[in-house]
């Protein structure tokens, strides 16, 4: 048997679970293991911070489907992919976070760079494992691709002290299931609960599905059409369900919640029956619990049972995997005729057409929702986005409509600010052949910008929309509707993007005007390498329609109707 | 209501940590978690006392025990009338005056003096939670000294379960209402 280290170990368990592409940042505690690398066919990324590595693993996973993986060192290192790895927990995205720790023998002492990895990131993670002994090196790689990647997905950090990674051992890759008796990422429903369901759905006069990232995780988009079509129930989505459910369709309303269609929250009020599938019930999607969808049965098909009950209260519960448990429920339901409640539902459409921003007189004002049409009208809605967190990604929701799965890629549960960049870099790496979009604000972009370096380090192809209004835009609209205009620390001044741009070796566009938005982004697609365009926009723009914290779903700020006859 | 909820647990480091962790983050409140080995080696049994409620926080409960990894096995054994027992040892003053009264009390209870000294007594007790609780209140004009109290441990009675069924520990699949 041939004899290797941990940190070969380590490489050949990687390159077994299929890793082509890892992103991190080396470092003391993790050296034998960036050593080991040279000599194995796997791709380093070096990001400017672990948090963009962590970011980029992300990414990466949610553009593919597959593990991303983040490496770094111990201590700071670690502490640096948190932000990360909280992030991907949040949004159930899975990725495998390596860590180096301090030699075993010296863990607990406060030794160099040491800091309790496993204990700063246990509510953070799916699962974690610190690992002091050769032996269980293998078995715990393994174990940790494996939890990432089934049952509802998540981050599993995997912290290995240094002498683990220099100890050698004889080593044969033996392909034998992982065994894990406490876990169990299977489940299923019995036949019953789904005629329960079905009497639900096929009695329901008012039903709506709440689709979620359920959907687009399980992969069960067509399950999802062929049960849309058959039953005849309009769709709303989440945040992070876009793209799940074509928005072309004429059954898709759009996304629910603080920022969604006004139709959509009026009909989730008035609804007799929600279908959750594959989505949580957040707050920002709920409004005030206590009023919402008061008149509606529930049926929530989830896969992980800890959210059954959690927030709303449903009727029946199908726990298991959504494609499964959804293809099965199809076939107890009936063929159904909605004409009246989906003509009450267009009913409300028209008055939120005349609110819409797109159609009113621009005054010769640039804003945000022009830029966003503009990007989706001249990429054929075809480009994979990924948005950074706050105004412009409320406004990507309203004005970018994806017709396709993981071509939205969003912080959604825990709202990072400086996602965008990083984890646009993993998306692009995943899917060369996609058109990438970055559309981020001006306070988000500087969070992050660093990775600009890196981009061009790797020669990658995206291309940077920067809705650059001078403010924290989303803290400043709450500034100005819920704390009496008083702007504090919201106003914001930024470097000369164009320069900072090029600095990092990328192409930069300054663009304030209308007419000059489809020439800008008309010479990005054309331009290789990054290319970041400065979108100067409307500084005091607010998002509409909007619920705030605590209100009713249908207690929506809505933006004015325009004064003058147009 | 306090839930009595039995959680089988694969003995490693670092196991308490993530179920005392879960239970902190998700705002449960532990009246009392003991710990132990089981018959079976790899395997501790943990008795967690825990005020729900509800019925449907109970569940919730049960749930988020199944999604840690190194978990096993979740019992909610409230409505099963489970044997609960609790362990304590406790210090109170007792002089020449009080001793007999004390070791009236101490029989009542069926309750053992473990240690004599001059100037106090240990009284070792076995029983619910709410034996030794009144114990300790009948103790409370003596002057308690020191108490240590284990927590309570429980088991379902009867013949309906039989956890030397190693199929146990494998195959189950969390509850669905």
């Amino acid at each position: 048997m041939p004899i290797l280290s941990g940190a070969q170990i380590t490489m050949e368990v990687l390159v077994k679970e299929g890793v082509e592409l890892i992103f991190g940042y080396p470092g003391g505690a993790i050296m034998p293991i960036y050593d080991a690398m040279l000599d194995y066919n796997i791709h380093h990324v070096l990001t400017r911070h672990e948090q963009g590595a962590a970011h980029a693993a992300d990414g990466y996973a949610r553009a593919s489907g597959e593990v991303g993986v983040a490496m770094a060192t111990s201590g700071p290192g670690a502490t640096n992919l948190v932000t990360g790895i909280a992030t991907a927990m949040l949004d159930s995205s899975p990725i495998v976070c390596i860590t180096g720790q301090v030699p075993s023998q010296v863990i607990g002492t406060d030794a160099f760079q040491e800091t309790d990895v496993t204990g700063v990131t246990l509510p953070i993670t799916k699962h974690n494992y610190l690992v002091t002994e050769i032996a269980e090196l293998a078995d715990t790689l393994r174990e940790a691709f494996y939890i990432a990647r089934s049952g509802r997905q998540g981050p599993v950090l995997v912290d290995i002290a240094k002498d683990v990674q220099n100890e050698k051992i004889e080593f044969q890759w033996i392909d034998k299931p992982v065994k894990l008796p406490g876990y169990r990422p299977d489940m299923s429903a019995d036949q019953r609960t789904f005629q329960e369901a079905a009497d639900l759905i096929n009695n329901a006069e008012r039903p709506i599905i709440l689709a979620g990232q359920g959907v687009i995780a399980s992969g069960a988009m067509a399950e999802l059409l062929k049960f849309v079509e058959r039953t005849n129930i309009p769709l709303s989505m989440t945040l992070l369900g876009l793209g799940g459910f074509p928005a072309s369709h004429p059954l898709n309303l759009g996304m629910m919640g603080m920022h969604g269609e006004a139709w959509v929250n009026t009909a989730i009020q008035e609804s007799d029956l929600l279908l959750a599938f594959g989505m949580r019930f957040d707050d920002r999607v709920t409004g005030n619990l206590a009023n919402y969808a008061k008149h509606a049965k529930k049926i929530h098909i989830e896969i992980d049972p800890t959210e059954i009950d959690k927030n709303v209260k449903v009727d029946v519960a199908i726990v298991g995997d959504l494609r499964e448990m959804l293809a099965k429920l199809t076939s107890h339901t009936d063929q159904g005729n909605r004409k009246e409640w989906l003509s009450k539902i267009e009913s409300h459409r028209g008055d939120s057409a005349v609110r819409d921003i797109k159609h009113m007189p621009d005054m010769g004002h640039l804003y945000a929702a022009h830029v966003i049409h503009d990007i989706w009208r001249l990429t054929n809605g075809d480009a994979l986005v990924v948005t950074d967190v706050g105004q412009h990604q409320m406004w990507e929701t309203q004005y970018y409509h994806h017709d396709t799965p993981r071509s939205l890629i969003t912080s959604g549960g825990l709202g990072t600010m400086g996602f965008a960049l990083p984890a646009a870099m993993g998306a692009k790496l995943s899917c060369p052949e996609k058109e990438v979009w970055v559309i981020c604000g001006d306070g988000g972009f500087q969070m992050t910008a660093a990775e600009l370096t890196t981009l061009a380090q790797e020669n990658i192809d995206l291309n940077v929309a920067i809705i650059n209004n001078g403010y924290l835009g989303m803290v400043r609209q709450w500034q100005e509707f819920f704390y009496d205009g008083r702007y504090s620390a919201t106003p914001m001044l930024s470097p000369d993007f164009v320069k900072l741009a090029e600095a990092h070796r990328a192409t930069g566009i300054r663009v304030s005007k209308r007419e000059d938005v489809e020439t800008a982004v008309r010479k990005a697609q054309s331009t290789p390498g990054v290319v970041v365009i400065d979108f100067e926009v409307e500084k005091e723009d607010s998002v509409y329609p909007m619920v705030a914290t605590g209100a009713d779903l249908d207690d929506m700020i809505r933006r004015p109707k325009p004064e003058i006859e147009w | 209501m306090i839930h009595t909820i039995i959680a089988y647990v694969e003995d490693k480091p670092g196991v308490l940590n993530r179920v005392a962790s879960l239970f902190r983050r998700r705002g449960f409140n532990i009246e009392s978690l003991a710990v132990g080995h089981t018959n079976r080696p790899g395997i501790s049994r943990m008795t967690i006392m825990v005020d729900a409620e509800d019925e449907n926080v109970a569940r919730r409960i049960e749930a988020n025990l199944y999604k840690l990894v190194n978990v096993l096995r979740v019992d909610d054994l409230t409505h099963k009338s489970p044997v609960a027992r609790e362990l304590a040892l406790i210090k109170v003053k007792a002089d020449s005056k009080t001793r007999s009264e004390i070791v009236q009390i101490a029989d009542v209870f069926h309750a053992n003096i473990v240690d004599t000294a001059s100037q106090t007594l240990v009284l070792e007790i076995s029983g619910t939670a709410e034996e030794v609780t009144r114990l300790l209140q009948m103790l409370e004009p003596f002057r308690i000294v020191e108490v240590q109290r284990t927590g309570v441990i429980a088991i379902q009675p009867g013949d309906d379960q039989d956890y030397s069924d190693p199929s146990l520990f494998e195959t189950i699949q969390t509850k669905q209402d």
